[in-house]
């Protein structure tokens, strides 16, 4: 039978509040993507106009890699934000953010020095440079942080639930310990959604990047790997 | 309009123990072709990025038609003066018409505007503009993507224009059509140009003005034939090739080897042609000598009798005879 319509019965049962806790993971995972963004690509823009600042966000940014999420969501707790969403938002943020700067710094850093001089020597103010010529340059590059960014956050966004958040995290939290005596049907609505979303994300960012890389340098506009030299130094870029 | 004075002009790259550009004293005079002439790393391009305060001097100022560019807002500066860097730098997401048009665009002006004025550009450089305004930089090779930086930088028709080894990547034959080219855009719209070149035939062929570079100091500044007849120094004179009469004499004119006029059979040729070219004239029509003119009235001769005289008169000396006028 019975997991399919053990699962239709639990997600049709109003007691279950799906559609409430798909929304409210939904808005968790939207709210830190976009945040990972607002904060990090103007901080990547910042950093690299200094070496040393560059190195030093890079680094940090690794660091924070290395650190558990779990502990990102178990220290929040210990803040005062307490539980609940916000400190889930914010944890997700912290976890967001370091694949977004790396790739924004290692873009900017990897343009061929002879493009931006030559904006600079046609008479460009720092912002139309930006504007105009190093951000299109790199927008491939910062799409591939975004991209492997935001799948982090929709895969992690569940353990938020353990600090109160809800969420599809809750069924999957929940319905673990309740597997041997009810049957899977609690998990396998949480996880599938999440693996559903997780792939979503992958693909329709994928898409999205595409589809922002000036044409130009369509060609080159592969993944590249966080914190390695730009995507389209080799060949978009012009070597002198 | 537009007239440049280097006055003392040093600089000093912070945590380096030698000036890159030490006390240059330098004019040039509007509407004239000026080249700077040096090995790498004798200072070219550093004296030129100061002119649009790419970099500002560590002592000294930089006057464009008598005010210091210090009293300038660089940003506007700059837009004012067309500069082709060394390395190219083409915005490689932009076509090859969008590049062109990057000034004229942040200038404001009307996209439609300036299309026209991109086709001749494109033209004016040898690239038809119908094949290549819509392509990208990286389908072009060094030579094309050299040209479209000219291009780029003549967009706001700007009264002066700074090339950094702008030939540097081309083919001999599209160098010497590029460098006519210039020498003909350079004689009809009188552009103040400061061009930099390691290259001493092209230095002797396109300049009004040669500027020696040595060690970020100017070691002789003049015109190719004052250079070639007078140089000041061993160094000089080595660089430019003036021991060699056949290099002194295509770039020397008949003016400095006029004689009275007596019997000539040929010409009239205008005073600026050169020796060598009158020479082979001489040979081929076997004329004694041919009439030489200035702006249509005749004002004396050359002779092969002279030119020989000249040639002869010290064999094996390093620097050549120096001719009546020089
Ligand atoms: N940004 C810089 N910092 C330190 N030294 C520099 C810098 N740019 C150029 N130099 C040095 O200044 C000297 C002159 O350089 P440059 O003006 O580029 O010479 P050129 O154009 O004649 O080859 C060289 O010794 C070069 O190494
Ligand atoms: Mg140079």
């Amino acid at each position: 039978m019975n997991t399919i319509s053990a699962i239709q019965q639990f997600i049709q049962n109003p007691y279950n509040d799906y559609g409430g806790h798909m929304q409210t993971f939904l808005i968790i995972c939207l709210l830190a993507i976009v945040w990972s963004v607002v904060i990090a690509v103007p901080l990547g823009v910042l950093a690299a106009q200094n070496r040393r600042i560059a190195f030093l966000a890079t680094n940090i940014s690794g660091l924070g890699r290395a650190i558990p999420t779990i502990a990102f969501f178990g220290f929040a707790t210990t803040t005062a934000l307490g539980i609940g969403i916000k400190p889930a938002v914010i944890a997700l943020i912290v976890l967001g953010i370091p694949p977004i700067l790396l790739n924004t710094i290692a873009g900017l850093q990897g343009i061929d020095p002879a493009v931006t001089d030559a904006a600079r020597g046609m008479g460009m103010t720092p912002v139309q440079a930006l504007l105009r010529v190093q951000l299109p340059l790199v927008v491939p590059v910062v799409a591939a942080g975004v991209r492997t960014s935001a799948v982090q956050i929709v895969a992690t966004a569940p353990l938020a639930a353990i600090i109160g958040a809800g969420g599809l995290g809750d069924y999957i939290l929940g319905g673990i310990g309740l597997v041997s005596l009810i049957g899977p049907a609690e998990v396998l609505v949480g996880v599938i959604p999440v693996i559903a979303l997780a792939l979503l994300t992958e693909y329709g960012l994928a898409a999205l990047q595409r589809a922002l890389t000036p044409v130009a340098l369509r060609q080159s506009a592969q993944r590249a790997p966080v914190g390695a030299a730009s995507a389209q130094n080799g060949k978009g870029v012009m070597a002198a | 309009m537009a007239k440049i004075e280097f006055v003392h002009v040093t600089k000093q790259y912070p945590g380096t123990t030698r000036a890159a550009v030490d006390d240059v004293s330098l004019t040039v005079a509007e509407g004239t072709l000026c080249m700077l002439l040096g090995t790498s790393g004798s200072g070219k391009t550093t004296l030129l990025r100061m002119i649009n305060r790419l970099i500002d001097p560590s002592a000294g100022q930089i006057l464009i038609d008598g005010k210091p560019t210090t009293e300038q807002d660089p940003i506007a500066l700059r837009r004012s003066i067309g500069y082709v860097i060394q390395q190219i730098g083409l915005f490689p997401h932009l076509t090859i018409a969008e590049n062109v048009r990057v000034v004229p665009n942040i200038l404001g002006q009307p996209k439609d505007a300036t299309a026209a004025r991109v086709d001749a550009l494109l033209n004016l450089v040898g690239l038809d503009p119908a094949e290549y305004r819509n392509r990208f930089p990286r389908q072009l090779s060094g030579g094309q993507q050299q040209r479209v930086g000219l291009a780029r930088a003549l967009a706001a028709d700007p009264d002066l224009l700074l090339m950094d080894e702008p030939f540097g990547a081309l083919d001999a034959i599209t160098r010497e059509r590029m460098q006519d080219e210039l020498r003909r855009i350079q004689r009809d719209v009188h552009k103040t140009i400061v061009f930099v070149t390691h290259d001493v035939q092209e230095a002797l062929k396109l300049g009004d003005q040669i500027a020696v570079m040595s060690d970020g100091q100017l070691v002789q500044a003049g015109p190719p034939a004052e250079l070639l007849l007078h140089p000041a120094d061993d160094f000089v004179a080595r660089l430019l090739g003036a021991d060699n009469p056949l290099s002194l004499y295509e770039h020397v004119s008949v003016a400095t080897l006029l004689e009275p006029l007596a019997g000539a059979t040929g010409g009239p040729i205008d005073a600026a042609t050169p020796v060598l070219q009158a020479l082979l004239t001489l040979v081929q029509t076997s004329a004694a000598a041919l009439a030489v003119s200035r702006d249509g009235t005749v004002v004396g001769q050359v002779s092969l009798d002279g030119i020989q005289r000249r040639l002869r008169a010290a064999p094996g000396q390093k620097t050549p005879p120096l001719p009546i006028n020089a």
